[in-house]
């Protein structure tokens, strides 16, 4: 029996995410007393996992692999998953884990609960604590299966080290036959995403028109963070669709959200709920967004914002 | 070309979320029910594709009757028919059985579902379809171009886009990016009238297998005060932030 969790990399770095499954995982296979296994693709330097209590590495290699697909790595962590009978597989919420989810739990037969922010309440049967309603709400889901799959949402486990010694394994990926293809992946380089960001900016209505924008960019640079925007804000055009968050966008589940000339509509606040901490500046007092909100400026976001990134740099400079 | 949208029923965006029954139950009393927004976008999509490529659209649905509005609303919008397969789901994995059943008796060349529903976010119906069916399949889905026996569609990821090209069948995980928000199609009269003798089959549903069960409901703790900071004092904000918050 054992314990395995899918650990992401980007540019020859394992993400952050894959610590936050180790440590998470950790936990599970000790009151197990099985072996918490890591697979990873395409990825040399894996050792670091070692420091987060994983035991073992499945490195998997191969054309067939070079790119993400969620048909192939679904394939090779199922295998996997049988060759050590896997009890419990972790995967985190990215945007590629989401997608090869569902592949898995059919290929395995097994259950799969997306979006978990804790531990494990039982290990039999497993019962998980996620969000739904878009984080208006909790359940505590129970899944009584051999096998079962835990969606893991971002930033919601802290990392602990708990330095393992690590096994080894490279592996060649097989391939599946199959029409679909990755004719081309556009990604901007060098910039945090929504989904790994520790800080979020985020602008709405307020802020008056794209040609403003550069403000929100450079606030967010400062700390190193990502850009987001209210919903009205992308369908307008003034910023990319991929920026907008709230219940019909993209979740932030970020450390710090700062929200600047956004009212907090319901449905905005459901996609933000998660962060930790959420800072608003509104020169409107009665802006629904300050009941949601640890911090507030009641201000004008066009000479707080610049006053706020100034003293943001000399504060980072020191 | 034969596409099936799959549609959730879900409560409206603004809904406030509530529960009953020692909160194992959603409490619907007062809570209007609308097509769950990621499905829209694909629906929208599909009545694109049944005026400028021929298309024939059919709605589907897992659910009891009181989703059948929803569904007629779908017909108002534009679907040609559409199916009620008559289950109150526990799942995602039993709602996603139930429809790989009705595509086995009926070849859809393009299944759409949202990305995600809005209640429950399980984000994997889709998903486990296409493993069901052994179909090719796109979620997050941005951009659907068909042609023929090919399509090309975009799948938004973490910082980017990635552009992919497969055979039909296919399915998607529809999403906000597919059509925009001004191409929802709002029903008028002419619709809703025809949509009343629009087909509405119910089937009985088959198996009734289920993967997991919700066993209680939790709502979050509600918000201490916020702390107000004067727009001239940015220090103080910054203090906070660093020295009790933790976070720069
Ligand atoms: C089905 C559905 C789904 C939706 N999903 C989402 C979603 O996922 N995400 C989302 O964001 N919205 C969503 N919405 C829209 C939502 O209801 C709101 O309309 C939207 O969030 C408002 O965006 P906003 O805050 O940018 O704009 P507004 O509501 O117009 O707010 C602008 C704010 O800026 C402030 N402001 C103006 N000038 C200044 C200034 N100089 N300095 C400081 N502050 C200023 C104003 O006081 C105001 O509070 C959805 C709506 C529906 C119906």
């Amino acid at each position: 029996m054992s314990v395995i969790i899918y650990a992401e990399s980007e540019n020859g770095k394992i993400k952050k995410s894959a610590f936050e499954l180790a440590s998470y995982g950790y936990e599970i296979a000790s009151e197990m007393n099985v072996p918490l296994i890591a697979v990873t693709f395409n990825q040399d330097e894996v050792e670091s996992l070692g420091t987060y209590g994983i035991e073992k590495v499945i490195k998997f290699k191969g054309p067939s692999i070079s790119n993400f697909t969620a048909l192939q790595y679904a394939e090779n962590i199922a295998l996997i998953a049988k060759e050590n009978e896997a009890k419990i597989i972790i995967l985190s919420s990215s945007a590629n884990a989401k997608y090869l989810a569902p592949k898995l739990s059919i290929t395995l037969s097994a259950g799969y609960a997306s979006n978990v922010i804790a531990l494990p309440e039982k290990l039999q049967p497993l019962t998980v604590k996620r969000t739904c309603f878009t984080n208006k709400a909790f359940n505590f889901c129970s899944l009584s299966n051999e096998v079962n799959i835990v969606g893991l949402s971002n930033n919601s486990y802290e990392i602990k080290e708990n330095p393992k010694s690590i096994e080894i394994i490279e592996k060649d990926s097989s391939s599946t036959e199959t029409t679909l293809k990755v004719e081309k992946l556009e990604k901007s380089s060098g910039k945090v995403t929504i989904a790994d960001a520790d800080v979020v900016v985020s602008g709405g209505r307020g802020l008056k028109g794209p040609e403003n924008w550069h403000l929100i960019e450079d606030l967010a640079d400062t700390l190193g963070g990502a850009t987001a925007c209210s919903k009205p804000v992308s369908d307008m055009g003034w910023r990319p669709h991929s920026e907008h968050v709230g219940q019909t966008g993209k979740p932030v589940a970020s450390n710090l959200y700062i929200a600047i000339g956004v009212s907090g509509a319901i449905q905005h606040l459901a996609g933000v709920n998660s962060s930790k901490v959420k800072v608003v500046i509104n020169n409107d007092p009665e802006a629904p967004f300050f009941k949601a909100a640890d911090y507030g400026i009641v201000g004008d976001a066009f000479e707080v914002i610049p006053k706020l990134t100034k003293k943001l740099k000399e504060f980072k400079s020191k | 070309m034969k596409i099936l949208v799959c549609i959730s029923n879900v409560p409206d965006t603004t809904s406030k979320i509530n529960f009953v029954d020692e909160n194992t139950l959603f409490d619907t009393n007062g809570v209007q029910f609308i097509i769950n927004p990621n499905d829209e976008f694909g629906l929208t999509r599909a009545i694109w594709m049944k005026q400028q490529q021929s298309a024939e659209v059919t709605v589907v649905t897992v659910g009891d009757n009181s989703c059948e509005s929803t569904l007629r609303k779908c017909l108002a919008i534009g679907a040609d028919n559409a199916i009620r397969i008559d289950l109150k789901p526990t799942d995602g994995f039993q709602v996603a059985k139930q429809l790989a059943r009705i595509c086995q008796e009926t070849i859809y060349d393009i299944i759409i579902a949202g990305r995600e529903s809005i209640d429950y976010n399980g984000a994997m119906v889709p998903g486990m379809l296409a493993a069901l069916l052994d179909y090719n399949f796109v979620t997050n889905c941005v951009a659907l171009d068909v042609e023929g026996e090919n399509a090309q569609a975009s799948r938004e990821i973490d910082g980017g886009i990635e552009i992919i090209s497969c055979q039909l069948p296919l399915i998607i995980g529809a999403q906000k990016g597919l059509v925009e928000e001004k191409d929802l199609i709002i029903p008028n009269m002419r619709g809703i009238m025809q949509a009343r003798q629009k087909p509405l089959k119910v089937i009985e549903p088959t198996e009734d297998e289920i993967k997991s069960s919700i066993l209680k409901f939790e709502k979050p703790i509600p918000k201490g005060e916020v702390k107000l900071v004067p727009a001239d004092d940015i220090d103080q904000l910054i203090d906070l932030l660093h020295n009790e918050a933790n976070v720069i």
